[in-house]
Order: structure tokens, then sequence, then C-alpha cells
């Protein structure tokens, strides 16, 4: 299966896709530190988004969030990639800035948490190649 | 999005690794909000300078920005620091956050961005004229330059300020283009509107309202003068309530006259501001230990009036006046500085009670700011007492 996105910033990269249909607050939603989501009552909560391709509709909360992806990847913890439905500013200046492949505009019903993902941001595609 | 061809050679990386950054940044925005191009602006304002809410990671971004060439294009200033940066030491701040926050400043500095600290540029030196493009981070001040002044801004973010300020321009979407300021709910105010507690009130009333039917730009009737205040409170509070990036107030705002009036419509009434005051208050006047003037930072005409009320009286506690630096040497000039000091408040130039690192510091804090009660909440978890400015000041002081 293939899907076409648009691009919010480029690069390629295969992984592992960890899926919610909640927004994400990074800061204060995402420990900088250990990659855990520490928002209380979100469906990723205590998991760690660290090294995964990373599925969610859109970002939330404060713009300091950018920072907090950059923390991320300074720190080895951040998404491989980032997929949303609708990207905003908070996430699109946070890939930015910490260079992570981000697509938006992807039709997220059939991803599924554990599949494997060929992302090409730059064509804005993303492939299913397992799972 | 059409770029120009000296916008092609930034993204290309032509003046540098930073100002691509910065030009990456922009065109991602402009392709999310469909922009269809890119605007120069004048002037930037840029917020997320307390190392408070940055923390290391974004320290190094900015350095990196400084060693990447960044260099601001156009007058560029910035949001309040954590900490008074000349006088931290007698604010109780630690000496390890002190150095960091000052390596926050000396980034900006090596940008060439004007290190104000203040969330009030307009009465700093950075004052945009009407219709002209901006890129404002700091919502209060994005809502007066917008409203106030008629000039162009969308609600920036820390780095999205940045990137116009290195580059001298914003995509073209939003605040930007004339039908986004048409006002979408006419909002009739039926009751005598006075002081910034009452405007700011006003403001919690109205962001309410707009937050629960989705309308974003409202346009006021009812009210017959506003003074810079007045204004700078409402714009706070508007912006902190509602995500109010713009308003219009009949025979007062400069667009006003231009705009349609909307159909949809609410009033607000003496109620409807009782109901937003009692919402923010939820401090008994002797559980306060902490008094904090100036948010939005404090006009030379507020510095004044304090010095009226405090001179030859003693405060009872921590009490807290927050402004920009200039007005701060123009109150040291007149002798307001050394009235209020004498009473045992404590001016803290620079910085706000909102960024300050004053996190569970305080258990009830007073003010007239409705903003400010927002924040003391949410962020530092305090309680809080919201009275009108001289109520405020007669309450702090010893029998």
């Amino acid at each position: 299966m293939k899907l076409q996105g648009r691009k919010i910033h480029p690069g390629q990269i295969q992984g592992e896709a960890l899926v919610t249909a909640q927004g994400i607050s990074f800061f204060g939603g995402v420990d900088p530190e250990s990659g855990l989501v520490v928002e209380r009552g979100h469906e990723l909560e205590g998991q760690s988004i660290a090294g995964k391709v990373l599925v969610f509709p859109t970002g939330k909360g404060s713009t300091v969030g950018s920072y907090t992806l950059y923390r991320l990847k300074a720190n080895g913890k951040a998404p491989l990639a980032i997929i949303n439905a609708e990207c905003e500013t908070i996430t699109a200046v946070g890939c930015i800035i910490a260079e992570i492949p981000c697509l938006d505009q992807v039709p997220l019903g059939q991803l599924r948490t554990g599949q494997i993902l060929i992302i090409n941001a730059e064509e804005g595609t993303l492939e299913v190649i397992e799972g | 999005m059409e770029l120009t061809q000296e916008e092609r050679e930034i993204l290309d990386g032509v003046q540098g690794r930073s100002a691509r950054k910065a030009m990456e940044i922009l065109v991602a925005l402009g392709t999310i909000y469909g922009a269809q191009g890119m605007l120069p602006v004048s002037s930037a304002q840029i917020a997320g300078v307390s190392y408070d809410n940055l923390g290391e990671a974004g320290l190094a971004f900015l350095d990196e920005m400084a060693a990447g060439g960044g260099r601001a294009q156009v007058l560029a200033t910035l949001n309040p620091a954590g900490m008074d940066v000349e006088n931290w030491q007698a604010l109780g701040i630690s000496p390890e956050f002190a150095a960091q926050q000052q390596r926050v400043i000396a980034a900006f500095a090596r940008m060439d961005i004007i290190t104000t600290c203040t969330c009030t540029p307009y009465l700093a030196g950075n004052l945009p004229h009407f219709g002209e493009h901006i890129a404002w981070a700091e919502s209060s001040a994005v809502c007066f330059a917008n409203s106030v002044l008629g000039a162009r801004s969308n609600r920036e973010g820390g780095p999205s300020a940045l990137a116009a300020a290195l580059t001298g321009r914003t995509p073209a979407y939003g605040y930007h283009l004339d039908e986004t300021r048409q006002p979408d709910l006419l909002v009739e105010v039926r009751t005598r509107m006075e002081g910034t507690h009452a405007f700011g009130a006003l403001g919690k009333a109205i962001g309410d309202r707009l937050q629960a039917s989705g309308k974003k730009v409202p346009y006021l009737r009812g009210i017959e003068q506003a003074s810079l205040e007045e204004l700078k409170a409402l714009c706070a509070s508007l912006a902190t309530y509602g995500g109010t990036a713009l308003f219009h107030m009949q025979g007062i705002t400069p667009e006003a006259g231009q705009v349609r009036q909307p159909t949809d419509a609410i009033s607000i009434r003496q109620a409807d501001l009782k109901q937003a005051i009692e919402s923010l208050n939820d401090a008994d006047p002797d559980e306060v230990d902490f008094v904090s003037l100036g948010c939005p930072h404090l006009s030379l005409r507020e510095v004044r009036r304090l010095a009226e009320l405090l001179q030859g009286r003693q405060v009872r506690g921590e009490f807290w006046i927050t402004t920009a630096r200039p007005i701060k040497q123009m109150a040291d000039r007149m002798g307001y500085t050394q009235v209020i000091e004498a009473s045992g408040a404590r001016f803290a130039a620079d910085t706000c009670c909102v960024v300050a690192p004053i996190k569970g510091r305080f258990h009830a804090m007073a003010t007239d700011s409705a903003k400010a009660c927002y924040y003391a909440a949410s962020k530092n978890r305090f309680k809080t007492l919201f009275k009108p400015f001289d109520e405020i000041v007669l309450g702090a002081l010893k029998p």
C-alpha cells in the first residue's frame, strides 16, 4: 500500500509506526529526556516515541513544543519521522529545526501501530511494506 | 508557493545556514496555510526568551542560529526574560538560572536582535504604523498591533518570529490579508467601562464567548473611550482567553470604520463582567503573599500613579513591578523609582510574573491583570485576587 501526502520537511526513512488518533502536545506532553508520552490520559501515555514513525492527526498546545522536538533530537529520543493529517505551526517548525522528516495530508485510517513504513518525504509518499 | 529569486537563493543557502533554516520555516508555514508568496516585514517581536520556557535545547538552537550567521534584517525586539537582567539577585533568582538566561540574551544580541525584553515593544521603540506587515510573537502585543495600531501580524511563535527577523519576510496568509481582518461577531458593550481591571474582565467575558462560538474577530460597540492602558489590558485578556489576534472598536480603532459590521451579535452587561471578575478571584485578601503589577508591562503613566499611591507608605510583603527597561529608566530619572522602592516594593524590569521561574514560590497573588490570573493559576499554581489597580496597591499597604 502506497499513500500520497505533502512534504513538510524532507528525508527518507524506514521505521515502525506508532499511531494515535489523538493530538499531541510536545511541550508538557512528551518528556524531552526519555521520549515518553507523559500527558495524563493520552492513549500513548507511558509509551516512547523515540525511533518510531509517529502518526497523529495534528499537534496542539504551546508553541514552545517546537523546542521540545529539538531537545528530543539532541537527546537521541526523537521520532524517526512524523506523519500528520493536518500539520500545524508547532510540529512543522519543530521538525524543521530538529531535521525530522515530516509529511501531512496523509489519510491515516489504514495505518496501525507496528506496521513498517517507508517514508520518502521529498516525494510526499509513504509505503506500508509489512504488517 | 511562489518565491522570488532572492528567496530561492536564501533557501539554497547563499546567505548562510541560519538564513536557510529560517526560510525553510517560513516556506513550510506558507505551504501549510496556503500562502501565495512572501511579504516583506518591517518589524519582528520574538518570544521564547525566558530560560524557564526554552530549556537547554532552546538555548542550543539559538546558539546554533547565531553561529550560523543569523543576523536580523529588520527591527527586532525581545519578549520578557525569566529575570531582571541587571538586578536578578534581589529577586531570588538562582545564579545557575541567571547564567543560562544571560547566555540566551547573548545569543539574541549576536544576531543583532535588540534585547529589550518586554511584552510592550510598542512602548519601547518598536512601534509599527497603520498597514505595516510585521511578524510578532507575544499574543497581547500581536492583538495591540493589529487592533489598536492597524499593523498586520499573525500570532507567531518564537522560532517563526525569529525566522522573519533573519530574513525580513513572512508568508502572506491570515491577518496579513484584508478578508481575514473582517469581524465575525458584533459585541454590544452595555455597561460603563473604566480601568484596566474592567477592561481585562471584558476581555475574559468576550474571550470565553468567542471560544464557545468559534468566532475569531469581535467588533465592539458601545465603548466611548479607552486609554492606552485600558486597551493594553483588553488586548492581553482577549488574547489569553479568546486566542484573539484582532478586534475592532467603533470610534476607537483605525479599521473599525472600514470593515463590514457582522450580523451575529452578543451583548455584554454588568452581570457578565461581574461573573468574569468572580471567576478570577479565588484568594482571600488575607492569604495574599505576592503582589504583581505589570502584565502587560506597566506604562510610564501607571508607574507614576504607583509612585503617588506609595509615597511615604510601606508595603507588607513581596510586591513586584514588571516593566520595560526604558520605562524603568525614565522612572529612575523622575524619582518615581526612589519613592516606590522606599515603600519596599521592587522593580523587576525585563521580566514578568508569567515567565519568571516562580512556580510554587507563593501561595496567592494579587493583580489588576486578567491575563496574569490565568498563568498564575495554570503555570505557577497560585490562587489569585483580581482587583482594580488602586485597590491592589492600597490593599498591599501596612496599616
